[in-house]
This record gives structure tokens, C-alpha cells and sequence, in this order.
């Protein structure tokens, strides 16, 4: 199969799904306990009252029809509005939307060089202390959740050597300079999360690449190690490194929902889970269907990536 | 007829390499210094989840002190005093049972279901595999935590949700390796023996593929288990988890996260608790990974 019709494949199987996580989003929303007009109006609103309103958010027709309206209004552009928040719903989580792409961008540059690096090091010197000290810390590392290492430079840098903000929260009108020095934190407590991961699987793949046969051969013509490192190992290493970062961009996605709450930032994360305690169905809403869209678009474009990396698979002789 | 082809004797001889292979994994283990120290740690947590509070803190966890509000750590409070002159160390101690109870009933069930499905998949193979393999695809689809805080939202905060919420996203990592596993195990002459002696499909899958991937099932089992931790200790940070005012680690970070200036001791002890059981799990799961790769 060429890329080119994976690709349309791929892409036409996104709506479907969303389709069927709209229907989860839309079925785990109007099953929320409490009466959603009695939750916005208050306890004290009459009975009277809370029927009026709860017509006219069309919360006494049949589920079905609810449903397909709410769909509709959702494709059309139409989200709704906050009753909390007091704020038209797209507007609000689209602009959050780029606040957490923000950081997610950020932490992906940052991951990327740092992840191959560290795994090319770790493989080059396999067994030996350099190994032995990456691959520890990064198994260490990968298996601590965000919010702890985030807690432990929270505590050091911002709390004790006030080197950086406590909160990620951007000033208005922050330069660029500023807008960095506030997501140093959190950027550095994703990275940490998904380096070890990624890094681990680069190490593996050179250690397998250095001991091939091939590189032997290369070796005994006399090919320098830097030049075997850049021609053979690099390009080996980076396939299988390209699917471990799909997999840990999904742990990106989950981890922001983490680092934003941590770190007080506005994000599209903070935002969901605001949403769930509030009960504010439209935002919960959107911002659901907002991350699960994002999410399989990242897990498209991990594996494309990995496609166009390995001929092998590439090429169409694989599966 | 003395062929011997198969033969109950045949199924034995399998099964007992199942046990002599997962018997070596433990046997010669305290040879590496990293797993032992590891599992020391976690066997630290779970003597202090199961004997709880009462036994080794020093005063109760939920005990007020005002006049010791955000003590510093000292001789009266080892690790300090919250906002409410509570005793962190006694917090931390406390908090050992919620994560402890959760990530294993958690990691069981999805090893459970997830042996359950992997096995009969691979092993029944045709149409149900195909259709067992798309519906496994289609729940991985949707990221775990924004389905949990739909669930959260939509049930409340419970134990049970969490534990159920965990199994299920751990449900389709542990079918799909249990299923790879099998399906080498399939291409063996011994379940062709099997087959053509007429055994039946659930002895086939119990007797004669179950004892053979149990080295699978158990690298499957713990490195799950670090991960429920992780998932455990996170969705209760989010607050979808314990209740409010519950001294699990993940709780006790959210709630003292506002004191981070003021008393930094209350966000950093339970953070270095989970850090601690985490890493812990998840070298015992690396150390017995790599045993059963290399056997």
C-alpha cells in the first residue's frame, strides 16, 4: 500500500471514530447526576423555573433527538455556551487549544534532539557506566508521573532557588523571552516524562544496528566512527525511535492535562477537568471531542512519520 | 498404537517446562543488587499498607494540632505539619493503603481479562480473532483520561470507578501481549498434537497454552502494576479519584499544591513516596523483563 492511500485510509476512519466518541462524550454528559438546569440555576431557583430553563436548553425532548441537534450544532461550528464561564464555548476552547499546543510544541523540540542523543550515547558506550547511568535514570524517570517531578522543581527552582514563576500562567502581553522563562517548568516535567521511553528504544535499535553484520564489515574497510554513526546507525536508530515518540505523544497529550493543572496554566486540560467539576456540559463537551481529534491526529501523523523513515514499510513490502 | 503421539504424558512434560521456567526467573534473582534494593522499597510500602497507620505512625493522620500549623520538620514533626497542623509523616504513611489497594485489584482484573481475551483469540484465531483485535483497537482509540474524567463526572469519585477505569485501559496492552505470545506458542508441534488428538478448545487453552505464556503474563503483571500506580496516584492528583481530604499521595500533592511557597515539605513527601513505590516497580518489572528475554 503506497503512503499516499494509507494516508486517505487513515484519514477517512477519522470521522468515524470521532463519531463514535461524540456518542461516548454526548452519552457519559447527559447521564451526569443532578438536574443540569437546577445545577446552573441554583437550589434555591423554583420548580417552575428550573422546567423553563430546562426547555429551553431542549433538555426534556428524547435522548435521540438531543443527540442529533447537539451533533449538528457541533459540526456546524455552533459549541454552545459556558453557563459558568459565561463565554461562547469555541471561542473559549479553541483559544485554550493553542495555549496547551504552546507547550506540547515546545516540549516535542525539546524531546526530539534530547531523547536521540542521550539513546546514541547510551548505545555507543552499551554496557558501559554511560549506559548504565542513562538507562537508569531514564527507566527512573519514565515511571514517575509528571506531577511528581513537576512537585520536586516546583520545590527546588521556584519555591527555594526562585529561579523560575511558580505558576505558568503567561502576564498579558508576555515577549517571547518571558513566555519561555513561565513554561521552562512544565516543558522540562514533560520532557522528563517521555525522553526515557523514547531514548530507551533509540539505545536498543543501536545496539542492535552496532552489532550487525554490516557494520562490521564497514569497520573493517576502515569507515571512521563518526562517519559509521551518521551513515548506518543514525538512520537505524530513528525508525524505531519515531514510533516510541507516537506512543509517548499520546503521554504528552495526557501529561499536559497533568502539567496544567500543576502548574496553573490555561490550557485546554485545566479547562476539561474544570468543566467536569462544574458540570458545565458544553465546554466538557468540546473540549472532549477538541482532545480526542487531537489525539488521533497526533497518532496519524507519529505513524506517517515512521512510514516515510523505513523504506521497509514505506515501500509497501511490510504487512 | 505406540506411537505415542501427544498423550497426556506429552501435555505434562509441557506444562512442568512452563513451571521449571518461571521458577528460574526467581531463582539466582538476588544476584542483582538494583532489583533487590527495589524490591525492599516496595516491600517496605506494602508492610506499611498492610499494618497501616496505627502501628507505625506517630500520631493520627487526621488529628488537628492548630498551634503546629506549616510546622517545620524537627524533632516533633519529622517531615513537618500541614495547614492544618496535620503530621505529614503520618499522612505519608497513611496514604501507603489507598494506592496500594487500587494499582493491584486494578493491575489483577486487566491481567485477568486481558489473559482471558489475548489467550482466546490467538488460540480460537478466525473471525472472533479479527473481531476481538478491532474492538480492542477501537477502546485504545480514545485517550484514558479524558474517558476518566468523563466517568468521574459522570459516577463521582470512587475507588471502584478508579479501579475499574485503570483495568480498562490496561485491558488491551495485556490481551495484545498475552495474543503475540500465544500465537508463537500456536505455531509449536505440541498444540498440533493437541489439535490432531481432538483435544478440546478449552483444554487446548488452559492446559496446554496457559502454563506455556505464563512467563508473559507475569513480565505483563508487573510492569502494570508500576503503571497503575502511576495512573492511580495521577487520576486522584486530578481529583478523580480519592475523596477530598484523603491522605493518598496524589491527593496530598493537589491539596497542599496552594502551600508551595509556605510549606514546600507537604508537597514533597508524598511526591517522593509515589516516586519511590514507582521507580521501585518499575526496576523489579525491568530486572524480571530481562531475565525472561534472556532465558
Amino acid at each position: 500500500m503506497t503512503v499516499g492511500s494509507y494516508l486517505l485510509r487513515r484519514l477517512a476512519a477519522i470521522p468515524l471514530t470521532l463519531l463514535g466518541a461524540s456518542l461516548l462524550v454526548f452519552a457519559a454528559t447527559v447521564v451526569l447526576p443532578g438536574n443540569v438546569a437546577r445545577t446552573i440555576l441554583g437550589r434555591e431557583a423554583s420548580d417552575a423555573s428550573v422546567a423553563a430553563l430546562s426547555a429551553e436548553l431542549g433538555l426534556d425532548r428524547p435522548l435521540p433527538a438531543q443527540y442529533l441537534s447537539w451533533l449538528g450544532r457541533f459540526l456546524t461550528g455552533d459549541w454552545g455556551t459556558s453557563a459558568t464561564l459565561r463565554a461562547p464555548v469555541r471561542e473559549l476552547v479553541l483559544d485554550r487549544l493553542g495555549a496547551s499546543m504552546l507547550i506540547a510544541g515546545i516540549a516535542f523540540v525539546v524531546l526530539v534532539p534530547v531523547a536521540l542523543g542521550l539513546g546514541l550515547l547510551a548505545g555507543l558506550h552499551h554496557d558501559r557506566w554511560p549506559d548504565r547511568l542513562i538507562s537508569g535514570v531514564a527507566l527512573g524517570l519514565g515511571a514517575t508521573p509528571e506531577f511528581v517531578t513537576g512537585v520536586v522543581l516546583l520545590v527546588v527552582f521556584a519555591a527555594t532557588l526562585h529561579w523560575f514563576p511558580t505558576s505558568a500562567r503567561l502576564p498579558p502581553g508576555a515577549g517571547s523571552l518571558d513566555t519561555l522563562w513561565h513554561l521552562t517548568l512544565p516543558v522540562v516535567s514533560l520532557v522528563l516524562l517521555c525522553t526515557g521511553y523514547v531514548a530507551r528504544h533509540v539505545r536498543a535499535s543501536t545496539v542492535t544496528v552496532l552489532a550487525s553484520p554490516y557494520v562490521r564489515a564497514a569497520r573493517l574497510r576502515g569507515m571512521s566512527s563518526a562517519r559509521l554513526v551518521r551513515t548506518h546507525v543514525l538512520r537505524n536508530a530513528t525508525v524505531p525511535a519515531a514510533s516510541a515518540l507516537g506512543v509517548q505523544l499520546q503521554f504528552l497529550l495526557g501529561g499536559l492535562v497533568v502539567v496544567e493543572l500543576l502548574f496553573d496554566y490555561p490550557g485546554v486540560g485545566a479547562l476539561l477537568l474544570r468543566s467536569a467539576t462544574d458540570k458545565d456540559l458544553p465546554t466538557l463537551q468540546a473540549c472532549a471531542m477538541v482532545l480526542g481529534a487531537a489525539y488521533m491526529l497526533i497518532v496519524l501523523a507519529a505513524d506517517l512519520v515512521y512510514r516515510l523513515l523505513d523504506p521497509r514499510v514505506r515501500l509497501g513490502g511490510a504487512r | 498404537m505406540n506411537s505415542g503421539v501427544g498423550g497426556h504424558t506429552g501435555t505434562k512434560t509441557v506444562a512442568a517446562v512452563g513451571t521449571e521456567r518461571v521458577a528460574g526467573l526467581t531463582r539466582g534473582a538476588p544476584r542483582d543488587v538494583v532489583a533487590v534494593a527495589a524490591g525492599a522499597v516496595a516491600a517496605a510500602w506494602v508492610v506499611v499498607a498492610l499494618a497501616g497507620w496505627r502501628v507505625l505512625a506517630p500520631r493520627d493522620p487526621a488529628l488537628q494540632t492548630p498551634s503546629d500549623r506549616f510546622a517545620r520538620p524537627g524533632p516533633e514533626h519529622w517531615l513537618g505539619a500541614d495547614q492544618f497542623g496535620r503530621d505529614v509523616l503520618a499522612r505519608v504513611l497513611a496514604g501507603a493503603r489507598p494506592v496500594l489497594v487500587v494499582a493491584p485489584l486494578a493491575t489483577a482484573l486487566a491481567v485477568i481479562v486481558g489473559t482471558v481475551i489475548g489467550l482466546s483469540a490467538a488460540g480460537l484465531g478466525g473471525w472472533f480473532d479479527g473481531l476481538v483485535m478491532r474492538v480492542l483497537d477501537a477502546v485504545t482509540v480514545f485517550p484514558s483520561i479524558i474517558a476518566a474524567t468523563l466517568f468521574a463526572a459522570l459516577v463521582g469519585r470512587s475507588r471502584l470507578v478508579l479501579i475499574l477505569v485503570i483495568a480498562a485501559t490496561f485491558v488491551p496492552i495485556v490481551a495484545r501481549s498475552v495474543r503475540a505470545a500465544t500465537l508463537v506458542e500456536c505455531a509449536k508441534p505440541y498444540v498440533e498434537a493437541a489439535r490432531l488428538r481432538t483435544e478440546p478448545t478449552w483444554s487446548l487453552l488452559v492446559r496446554e497454552l496457559l502454563p506455556n505464556v505464563r512467563a508473559t503474563v507475569l513480565v505483563e503483571a508487573t510492569s502494570r502494576l508500576g503503571d497503575a500506580v502511576f495512573a492511580a496516584a495521577t487520576l486522584s492528583f486530578l481529583g478523580l479519584g480519592e475523596p477530598p481530604g484523603s491522605p493518598e499521595w496524589g491527593a496530598s500533592v493537589s491539596e497542599n499544591r496552594v502551600w508551595l511557597t509556605i510549606a514546600p515539605w507537604t508537597l514533597l513527601a508524598p511526591a517522593l513516596a509515589i516516586a519511590s513505590l514507582v521507580v521501585a516497580v518499575a526496576l523489579l518489572a525491568d530486572a524480571l523483563r530481562r531475565r525472561v528475554d534472556a532465558s
